[in-house]
């Protein structure tokens, strides 16, 4: 699970820093594990212009949000909504990835494949998602201000779906 | 030696499991204790041999089922040297006691006889800064319910109670005071008497949160000399799903119902209800019967062990633990460094790594411990923290574990160098 990739990435995260002027910020948390991160957000021409963070939490949730922007910056919005999706397939193969995703798709995600092995641990598949979903509604949230629609993705808007569910309560209470 | 600490293992069956390939070494029992067979079997055959609804039925089953339940009031009533069985409540388990207490408190407010109980505007309510948030939250409730002010006793930088301030603040407007015996998060174990002494002197009640520390040391209420102490089955080695509130019957006599319902009651009519007493009139519907049954074999476990023997022998592991802590680079123990006034729970944290990543990584090698803030918050904020890794410690717990932890806890140091 704690592939080398992972920890280098934790230890030297990319993209992290708050810029500003931004067009949309977000803050995501994981109650259950107090897991969380800042990010904001800039589009230009339809693609992500910029992206910074700052966050507090385990190597997995540190790790993937600074993957996570190294794949989405300079793409476009239905890129990074691509991005995400297949991000999401991987987190949900538990530990069958190459069955579940084709070739082309795993190269997609480059370094963040190195999170397949947390697929097979539930309690640990929210920390790999807490920054894609902060960028996903940071992507909302710029396109919402800028009056443009989002793509075709329903799952953006709708808060209910389980993928945008990083305050979700599980695991630990006594 | 008095206590064999490998015979007793072979009393807990999960504790011959593997988890990924590895022994178990299991080091949470502050979160949950594991079950001897005695409670597995005790529950199991209650189940098959004996089960009915309980003070109700007239039939044989039913009166086997009575006697188990009310045998199993007699048995923790002794385990705790209470004066009479009659002020042992079971609820389901610790928050649900210390919620009872709270809301018994508020229905004061308008139940006739109970004015004694009333709180408002200008009273005061004290806590600490160190509490589980279920004897914490229920506080803070009750002072916005009935317009009472929440206090807190603060804690130093080595996880004790600041000695100064529990004087400053209980004062003459506390009405109630609710501290933790010894902390979940940090190990500490509180001063009892001194809080006591000083609650007296200005008549608020005591209400002792013992979820920590019953299963490790002796509790006798009378000793203690709280209103209230309430701890829960299922960290005492038996199952969740109960736990039980001891108060002074003279107070329980008096106090409000918290939950209405079946068999909390004297006699009903349409027009008005009167209510049985204690304990019954707070133990409203069909009560955790088995549960009642698991737990009472669960104190005979410990009994007939001697709880003066447990606690010994986990004050050795918590000794032989907290030496190896404190000298691991890169790893700094959150609470009382020394062995003096702390109990069998040792929260830590390591340098650049997370506390859930510690706990997965000691998780591959079959090694169990809790990251988290614990259920209490404010005890991270109070150190700037936002978790630690907590290794705990049981009756079962060996040396050999520790050097396992240890071991492996070095090379989590290791892989994030």
């Amino acid at each position: 699970m704690y592939q080398q990739i992972i920890i280098d990435h934790y230890k030297n995260p990319h993209h992290r820093g708050l810029f500003d002027p931004f067009d949309s910020e977000v803050h995501h948390v994981n109650p259950t594990c107090g897991d969380e991160v800042t990010m904001r957000l800039r589009l230009d021409g339809g693609e992500v212009a910029e992206i910074g963070w700052v966050g507090e939490g385990c190597s997995i949730s540190q790790a993937s949000t600074s993957m996570m922007t190294d794949l989405v910056a300079g793409k476009s919005i239905a890129e990074a909504l691509e991005l995400n999706a297949r991000f999401l397939q991987l987190m949900k193969s538990q530990g069958q990835a190459e069955a579940e995703l084709s070739e082309a798709d795993l190269d997609s995600l480059d370094d963040a494949i190195a999170f397949e092995g947390v697929s097979k641990y539930p309690a640990r598949v929210k920390c790999a998602l807490l920054g894609w979903m902060a960028m996903k509604g940071a992507l909302a949230q710029a396109t919402a201000a800028a009056g443009a629609p989002i793509g075709d993705d329903p799952a953006v808007a709708d808060s209910t779906s389980p993928v945008n569910s990083t305050r979700s309560a599980e695991g630990e209470t006594s | 030696m008095s206590f064999d600490v490998e015979a007793v293992r072979k009393d807990f069956p999960i504790l011959t499991r593997t988890v990924h390939g590895h022994p178990l070494v299991y080091l949470d029992s502050a979160n949950t204790a594991q079950k001897p067979q005695v409670v597995i079997d005790a529950m199991s055959n209650f189940l098959a041999e004996h089960n009915s609804n309980v003070a109700r039925a007239v039939h044989t089953l039913g009166s086997e089922a009575t006697t188990a339940f009310e045998g199993a009031r007699d048995k923790v009533a002794a385990f705790l040297n209470a004066p009479s069985r009659n002020e042992v409540i079971f609820t389901k388990n610790i928050s649900e006691a210390l919620n009872l207490v709270a809301y018994s408190l508020s229905n004061a407010a308008t139940f006739p006889g109970a004015e004694r109980f009333r709180i408002g505007p200008g009273d005061e309510i004290v806590a600490t800064e160190m509490e589980h948030h279920s004897n914490l939250v229920p506080w803070q409730l009750l002072a916005q319910r009935t317009g009472a002010t929440f206090r807190y006793i603060p804690i130093d930088d080595s996880g004790r109670l600041v000695d100064d301030e529990i004087d400053k603040v209980i004062n003459e407007r506390t009405k109630i005071v609710a501290f933790v015996h010894q902390s979940n998060a940090l190990g500490t174990v509180n001063p009892v008497a001194r809080i006591v002494a000083r609650a007296k002197q200005v008549g608020a009640l005591t209400i002792l949160d013992a979820a920590q520390s019953a299963p490790h040391r002796k509790i006798d209420v009378q000793a203690l000399g709280t209103d209230f102490v309430a701890f829960t089955g299922h960290k005492l080695y038996g199952p969740s799903g109960i736990g039980v509130l001891w108060g002074r019957y003279e107070l329980l006599e008096v106090m409000p119902p918290f939950l209405g319902g079946g068999e909390m009651i004297e006699t009903v009519s349409m027009d008005a209800t009167t209510f049985a007493t204690p304990p019954h009139r707070f133990e409203a519907g069909t009560p955790p019967i088995a549960e009642a049954v698991g737990l009472g074999a669960a104190v005979d476990y410990v009994t007939a062990l001697g709880m003066e023997n447990i606690e010994d022998h986990e004050r050795f592991i918590t000794g032989y633990a907290l030496d190896k802590l404190n000298h691991l680079e890169g790893v700094t123990v959150i609470g009382p460094r020394d062995n003096v006034e702390r109990g069998a729970a040792i929260s830590f944290t390591v340098e650049g790594v997370h506390p859930h990543d510690v706990a997965q990584l000691l998780d591959e090698q079959g090694i169990a411990v809790r990251a988290g803030h614990h259920c209490a918050r404010p005890v991270c904020v109070h150190y700037g923290i936002p978790a630690t890794t907590r290794a705990s410690f049981a009756l079962y717990t060996t040396t050999a574990e520790i050097d396992t932890f240890i071991d492996a806890l070095t090379n989590v140091v290791k892989a994030f160098a």
